[in-house]
């Protein structure tokens, strides 16, 4: 799913559906509520998320799910730029509320999907992003059952904001840090860093050159696998902003409990590392958006290990800690050079250092 | 990963660990004089693996830490004008001058952008030409041959609608002003090697003679700094004071003279205030007077504002090496990362931003494995 080549659009085997010569960028008719409205719902919309429940066209989507527990969650999207290697805005969209989804141990299984469009974007890169989106949910087996569009002026907005809000079906009685325990083992699905150094450097005014593309992908799969396999899982979290350490940190003062990490088992790739060293980034604070932590019992850690390893995504598995009883709240990390520190959430965002 | 694995060696880290604890006989106090050094002992626990005799001081190699507050109300002042993108790099922008800081600035729809390097500014003017391009030029002697680099270039090119607002430091000064104090406790140093670089380390040699004191310029991964202590205690031991290179994959001892050259032609030696220290003599960099009008402290007429630094603050004593931010009392309470009282705490080469993020508390059984 990776489309690096910002270049050549991806998945242009449709051609956009609204006729390029009259509508070549988006006008704030598009969101008023018109005809124009009505042709970008229908021609682009429609096309590309087709299913029974946004076909309807009513003002909500009616779903019968009976007995269920469900898990609900929402996120907004404002990524700059919209195009980034490994991923766009659409795909980012859709992958992150898929996985805050399956995170709570759920199936997702609906969207919603609002645009909020910028006067003048070019409709090429709406059709793009629409089509990005589609791909994404198909790929990973939910539906986009209802939307919203609105069109701000020019100058009031970066292109396109997305927000999405997802419904899924628990596996089983929820998960989380309440059930995180003394003794249980820390799982990460692979290395580190890859979409915050994708994005910056890709970054106006601060571009590098840099092959390293984002990890964003869906984890539905591989989270389908774990709780259907029968073993208890503890919590789960997906390490987006923040990176590694902020989503350790929370899960450790949430359940109250210390958790250890050890720095050589954590997985970074070479190039990422690189970058980091040259900007004076820490990896464990950097972005992702395809990667998560699974607290398993010790016992139940090497079948965990197997069943995440047979996914390509995260194939780099890998056990990089354990909860303690220790001080609650605590992250403690040895360090490469074998001596130990505690690791602190950020006051903001990690910022590139002098020299 | 090439280039930093093996500077990360635990089997080699408790070896020269194990060598200096052999050689230590006597109480001894070091200063590491950069920031960079600083974040390296703290990040990766450097100090737990120092025998009980070695102290380590952490100096003022912080360019962050040591801009006086005044250059940060001067930039507030310019990037506040109507018309002005004022570039900086990333750590500046958190810096609190004495009313805000750059952020703050941003948020009031002021157009501040960090960047990398100067030379993006510069393209930044070149793409705005309506706009007033100001660059933040803060450093030692490792940044300035790149932002001398982007005011000959605009010379060059005759962009007319660029400057650059000079803060730069230089390090032997700084040295000599600790080593001079009469509270000095400062017996040996760990010079900074990317300044080295630069300017090689032929200007230590007088220092270390007259004051008897040894010098080791020094890396920043965790060995160069263990070896750089061991060199340094080595000397201190035998009662010598030389001048010594650990860092020698990246420093000559003449330095690299291309880029000194392009500094002497920028820019010129002057008296600069620190902050928490005050003025040095000859410590800083101005601009010569043939690029006088790329100076952006003349074009937007801030050259006469003088601000008061906070007296609560510390920074200034943790900067020489008299004070371990653990002995500041609003450390950790009244100033915080996200409410610094001073800049060592804004940086996160500072000394108290380091101390905070890494030795807050200790943990309990912190250093056990996952078993």
């Amino acid at each position: 799913m990776n489309q690096n080549n910002l270049a050549e659009p991806l998945d242009f085997n449709l051609t956009c559906p609204i006729p390029i010569a009259d509508y070549p960028r988006v006008t704030l008719a598009h969101g008023g509520g018109g005809r124009l409205m009505r042709d970008l719902i229908q021609k682009m919309f429609l096309s590309a998320f087709n299913n029974p429940y946004l076909n309807q066209l009513t003002d909500g989507a009616s779903l019968a799910m009976t007995g269920a527990k469900l898990a609900f969650t929402t996120d907004s999207y404002v990524v700059r730029p919209i195009f980034f290697p490994g991923g766009d805005i659409g795909s980012l969209a859709i992958h992150g509320t898929i996985n805050d989804l399956v995170m709570c141990g759920a199936k997702p299984l609906y969207l919603s999907v609002g645009l909020i469009l910028e006067e003048g974007l070019p409709m090429t890169d709406l059709w793009r992003v629409i089509n990005s989106m589609s791909s994404a949910a198909k790929l990973a087996n939910v539906q986009i059952v209802t939307g919203d569009t609105k069109v701000v002026d020019q100058g009031k907005g970066d292109g396109i904001y997305i927000n999405t809000s997802g419904i899924g079906q628990l596996y089983k009685d929820p998960i989380g840090p309440h059930l995180v325990k003394p003794g249980d083992g820390l799982i990460l699905s692979g290395d580190i860093g890859r979409h915050g150094i994708a994005i910056m450097a890709v970054r106006e005014g601060l571009e590098f050159e840099s092959k390293i593309e984002s990890d964003s992908a869906s984890l539905a799969a591989v989270v389908d696998d774990l709780m259907t396999s029968g073993i208890e899982i503890h919590c789960m979290r997906d390490l987006t902003r923040g990176g590694l350490a902020s989503g350790v940190i929370e899960i450790a003062q949430s359940s109250k409990s210390q958790i250890n990490l050890v720095e050589d088992a954590i997985p970074v790739r070479e190039d990422v590392q690189g970058a980091c060293e040259i900007l004076g980034l820490d990896p464990l604070y950097v972005a992702n958006e395809g990667r998560f932590v699974v607290f398993a019992p010790k016992s139940e850690i090497d079948r965990t290990l197997d069943i995440m390893r047979r996914h390509e995504l995260a194939k780099e598995s890998a056990l990089i800690g354990q909860v303690r009883t220790g001080t609650g709240g605590l992250v403690s990390l040895k360090t490469k050079i074998g001596t130990s520190r505690i690791v602190d959430l950020l006051s903001g965002e990690q910022l590139p250092r002098i020299c | 990963m090439k280039f930093i694995d093996e500077f990360r060696d635990p089997v080699l880290a408790r070896k020269v660990s194990e060598s200096l604890k052999k050689i230590t006989t006597r109480h001894w106090i070091i200063m590491e004089v950069c920031g960079g050094q600083t974040h390296a002992i703290v990040k990766f626990g450097v100090d737990e693996l120092l025998p009980d005799q070695v102290m380590l001081v952490h100096g003022p190699g912080c360019p962050v830490c040591v801009t006086p507050v005044e250059l940060i109300d001067k930039a507030i002042e310019i990037a506040s004008k109507p018309g002005v993108i004022l570039c900086s790099f990333g750590d500046m922008l958190r810096v609190p001058g004495s009313k805000g800081d750059l952020f703050s600035i941003k948020a009031q729809g002021g157009d501040v952008r960090f960047v990398y390097s100067p030379l993006d500014a510069l393209k930044l003017a070149r793409q705005h030409l309506d706009k007033e391009v100001v660059f933040f030029a803060v450093g030692f002697e490792t940044t300035a041959p790149a932002n001398a680099m982007a005011v000959k270039q605009a010379a060059v090119e005759k962009i007319q609608n660029f400057s650059i607002l000079v803060s730069h430091v230089l390090v032997p000064p700084a040295m000599e002003a600790i080593l001079s104090s009469k509270k000095n406790r400062v017996q040996g140093f760990l010079a900074a090697g990317h300044v080295c670089t630069i300017m090689g380390y032929e200007e230590y040699f007088p220092l270390a003679k007259k004051y008897h004191v040894p010098i080791v310029v020094t890396g920043f991964e965790p060995l160069d700094i263990l070896q750089g202590v061991y060199m340094c205690v080595k000397q201190l031991e035998e009662g010598r004071a030389e001048v010594e290179n650990q860092y020698t994959r990246a420093v000559a001892m003449r330095g690299n003279q291309a880029a000194q050259e392009l500094i002497r032609e920028i820019f010129t030696i002057t008296p600069r205030r620190w902050r928490g220290i005050g003025e040095i003599p000859k410590s800083g960099l101005a601009l010569q007077d043939a690029y006088a009008e790329f100076d952006a402290e003349m074009r937007f007429g801030v050259a006469e504002m003088v601000v008061e630094e906070s007296t609560e603050c510390i920074s200034g004593l943790i900067l020489q090496g008299l004070k371990n931010p653990r002995e500041c009392p609003a450390f950790g309470t009244r100033c915080t990362p996200e409410k610094p009282l001073g800049a060592t705490m804004v940086s996160s080469e500072g000394a108290c931003a380091a101390y905070y993020r890494y030795r807050q508390y200790e943990p309990e059984g912190a250093s056990s494995e996952p078993e």
